[in-house]
């Protein structure tokens, strides 16, 4: 039994980690979120320098040419940090999609420059409210113009392109500084991870080469990694609160050690471990590509979202009167939660989808 | 990152299954799902004795025992391999666990050469059976606050009081006992450690009958029962230090990851109950309460893996495993309900004939709640990883340095 991950990927979180404790405390996240800006620039240039922008892209194609078990600890220490960039959107999603649906040709001109971090690039899916992003869409890409509106997509006013989910089952993709596109900033829950709607009316776009019907399979990898970044989130927040709760006396005794405490720290040390032990089940299936990953990814999403809203909320809770202020970090970890945990359709439509999937396992065999 | 066995652990599973296939018959019916025990028949602990004669002259009875005691010398990651490759073949319930698991190594560690040779050969072999008499009325989450009392007499000791919840204790020729040697002394200090022939006058076993009707646990009442001062282990005034070592040995052989739940069995359930004309499987609220038991219950199987991968490195796996009992229990007695609801007014049929599943969801129902409470209570378990896990203060203690005669033991009397 060997299920646990390598000496050496443990080094390469450790880095990530060193490097992030140093570049992306949690004044960088509050910065962003305070302010106008999108993203952190010197942040996002310091992730593709390190390589983290093209982990698993091939060298041919200017990436680390790192596996999927590399990209999973990367993800974790992203998430640790509540880093404020498209880390998401563009190495999960959009640079996977080309990755594995694109062209020779639309590969050539896409994924260096995202490993590099000159594009940011998302993926555009859900359209309206109620909608969780894997189906009902009415966009359409029609001899080579794109139509419809897409909403809210991550990052949509600073991406350069995105990758949009149509109607008719293709993947289509779309330069977002060109003609025949709309874009207007939304409010984000978490203003550190910023939200758009984009109107397409008759945007010049061509289909991913190999995209048609790939949704699902992308959502699902993509599902496991940003399982990995809640799981570092839901880790940090927990630390945080116990450290608190270890500090703070009241009735002339630690917080931590009264048992109304200790029991609810022990529960959610439970559901954190859970969502630990489901997030590497979908790592070793999306690292072996194995035909469990549908089964696996919903697995990991579903108990890592659910992890982290359970140690976010908890979170200001223990803190009390304090963790309710703008200027103690509760709110941050309790924003990008609830934003991780909808990114990519909520639990309940995950947990639909694991039933169909096990029912379909179980029809076939 | 794989679920494979390293070279050495595949050639060791080969092995054992080589061993069993010669000298076993494969398993057939299907597992039985958690069940809090029943009294055994005589022919059934016979063949549980055959088998463990079996298993100890050929080296598979107590794998990781030193070989010095007739043990394997085996590492704990294989001990865990034998018990899955055993458990695929009909083999008799196991009721060696307390004695092999806990009272051969308590006895190993605290015992005199003496009672060594006097108790580890017959238990190994599987032809005395050992039991544990730690349990009280008034002393379970904690024990130490036990009050059977041990007084000095020549060369023996009398021993008054009532033990409670010991398994098996009509089958078994000794026990191990945990008894208050002096009330004067603080909780911990006054406790001494002995072993208990079964078949001593003025030792009583009345079979408790549980919920599910099962009469697995009894009481063990002791009327002036003479223990000779040869069968004490370890010191006088000593026994809590001693039962410690027993109790880590629990904790160990209970350890491992071992099975916590099977959504499996419900999902085939929702197959088959109609609800407004449909498999209940087509029904939103029934997939969203199953998803969420079949991820808690893969979550549980994939953190026994980790557990095992600790193990496969030769770490000792530490109070984490507790999490599987914590969150296990309450998720099968969950699993449980639902079985139950599924049916909808016909769920409170308990009949095997009439019942979904042989009333298997019935028997469950009323088997969990007791497992659930079984080796630590919830609270307990909570306390063992908050403390242990991670790292917050022990409980405020009220019963600390002072004589355990003066420790409350219920409300004040006005």
């Amino acid at each position: 039994m060997n299920f646990d991950f390598s000496e050496d990927q443990k080094l390469l979180k450790q880095t990530a980690r060193d490097y992030l404790e140093e570049h992306a405390p949690l004044t960088a996240c509050r910065e962003v979120l305070e302010s106008n800006q999108s993203h952190s620039d010197a942040l996002w240039k310091g992730a593709a320098e390190l390589g983290w922008l093209g982990a698993v892209i091939p060298e041919e194609y200017g990436g680390a040419g790192f596996g999927y078990l590399e990209l999973a600890v990367i993800a974790e220490e992203v998430g640790r940090a509540l880093a404020p960039i498209p880390f998401g959107p563009s190495v999960y999603l959009a640079a996977e999609a080309i990755l594995h649906c694109g062209s020779d040709e639309q590969k050539q001109k896409y994924l260096p420059r995202l490993a590099a971090g000159e594009w940011i690039g998302t993926f555009a899916t859900s359209e309206a409210m109620g909608q969780n992003g894997f189906d009902g869409f009415a966009t359409t890409l029609e001899g080579g113009k794109l139509s419809g509106t897409k909403f809210p997509v991550p990052d949509g006013e600073t991406a350069n392109f995105a990758v949009v989910a149509t109607a008719d089952g293709e993947l289509a993709l779309v330069d977002l500084e060109g003609a025949g596109v709309q874009r207007q900033a939304v409010k984000s829950l978490d203003p550190s991870r910023p939200l758009a709607k984009i109107v397409f009316e008759g945007a010049p776009a061509e289909a991913l080469a190999e995209g048609a019907g790939q949704l699902d399979t992308l959502t699902d990898r993509a599902a496991v990694l940003m399982a990995f970044e809640q799981l570092g989130g839901a880790t940090r927040s927990f630390e945080l609160t116990r450290e608190f709760t270890l500090g703070r006396y009241a009735f002339g005794r630690p917080v931590a050690s009264f048992q109304g405490v200790k029991h609810r720290l022990a529960d959610l040390w439970c559901e954190i471990e859970l969502a630990r032990s489901n997030c590497y089940y979908g790592a070793w299936a999306l690292s072996h590509d194995d035909p469990e990953l549908g089964i696996a990814a919903s697995l990991s999403r579903v108990s890592a979202s659910e992890s982290f809203d359970l140690a976010a909320r908890e979170m200001i809770q223990f803190y009390g009167g304090v963790g309710y202020t703008w200027e103690y970090d509760c709110h941050l970890f309790y924003r990008r939660a609830k934003l991780l945990s909808v990114a990519l359709g909520s639990p309940s439509a995950w947990k639909n989808r694991l039933i169909d999937r096990i029912e379909d396992k179980a029809k076939s065999a | 990152m794989d679920f494979n066995d390293t070279p050495e652990e595949a050639a060791f599973r080969n092995e054992a299954r080589t061993w069993l296939e010669a000298n076993a018959k494969p398993q057939t019916d299907e597992e039985g799902g958690d069940v809090l025990g029943e009294k055994l028949d005589d022919a059934t602990v016979a063949w549980c004795k055959e088998w463990q004669k079996k298993k100890a002259e050929a080296g598979w009875a107590c794998l990781t025992w030193p070989k010095e005691y007739g043990g394997r010398g085996a590492t704990s990651i294989e001990n865990v391999i034998w018990k899955q490759e055993e458990s695929k073949f009909d083999t008799p319930p196991d009721i060696y666990g307390i004695g092999l698991g806990m009272c051969g190594p308590t006895i190993m560690t605290h015992g005199n050469e003496d009672q060594k040779k006097r108790w580890i050969p017959d238990m190994m072999l599987g032809q005395e059976v050992w039991c544990q008499l730690f349990s009280e009325p008034s002393a379970g989450s904690d024990l130490a606050g036990l009050r059977s009392s041990a007084v000095r007499d020549g060369d023996d000791w009398i021993i008054n009081g009532q033990k409670i919840w010991t398994t098996g204790a009509q089958i078994c020729d000794w026990g191990i006992l945990v008894v208050r040697s002096d009330p004067m002394a603080a909780k911990h200090a006054g406790l001494t450690y002995f072993v208990v022939n079964m078949n001593a006058p003025g030792i009583e076993i009345r079979p408790i009958t549980q919920i599910n009707g099962g009469q697995g646990f009894n009481e063990v009442f002791f009327t002036d029962v003479r223990i000779p001062d040869s069968d004490r282990i370890g010191e006088v005034g000593d026994g809590w230090r001693v039962a410690i070592t027993t109790l880590m040995n629990e904790r160990a052989s209970i350890g491992g990851g071992g099975g916590a739940g099977n959504s499996s069995e419900l999902l085939r359930l929702a197959r088959t109950v109609q609800i407004d004309g449909r498999p209940a499987i087509d029904n939103e609220a029934v997939r969203q309460k199953i998803a969420r038991f079949y991820i808690r219950a893969k979550g549980l199987q994939f953190t026994g893996n980790r557990t095992l991968t600790a193990l496969s490195r030769g770490q000792t796996p530490g109070p984490e495993a507790s999490l599987g009992k914590l969150v296990g229990g309450v998720l099968v007695q969950d699993m449980a309900e639902f079985g139950i609801e599924l049916a909808g007014m016909a769920g409170a049929v308990d009949d095997a004939t009439f019942s979904a599943d042989g009333a298997a969801w019935q028997e469950r129902f009323l088997s969990i709640p007791g497992l659930r409470i079984a080796g630590g209570t919830d609270e307990v378990l909570r306390n063992i990883i908050s403390e242990r896990v991670l790292g917050l203060p022990p409980e405020v203690r009220v019963d600390k340095g002072i004589a355990f005669k003066d420790i409350p033991t219920g409300p004040p009397s006005s």
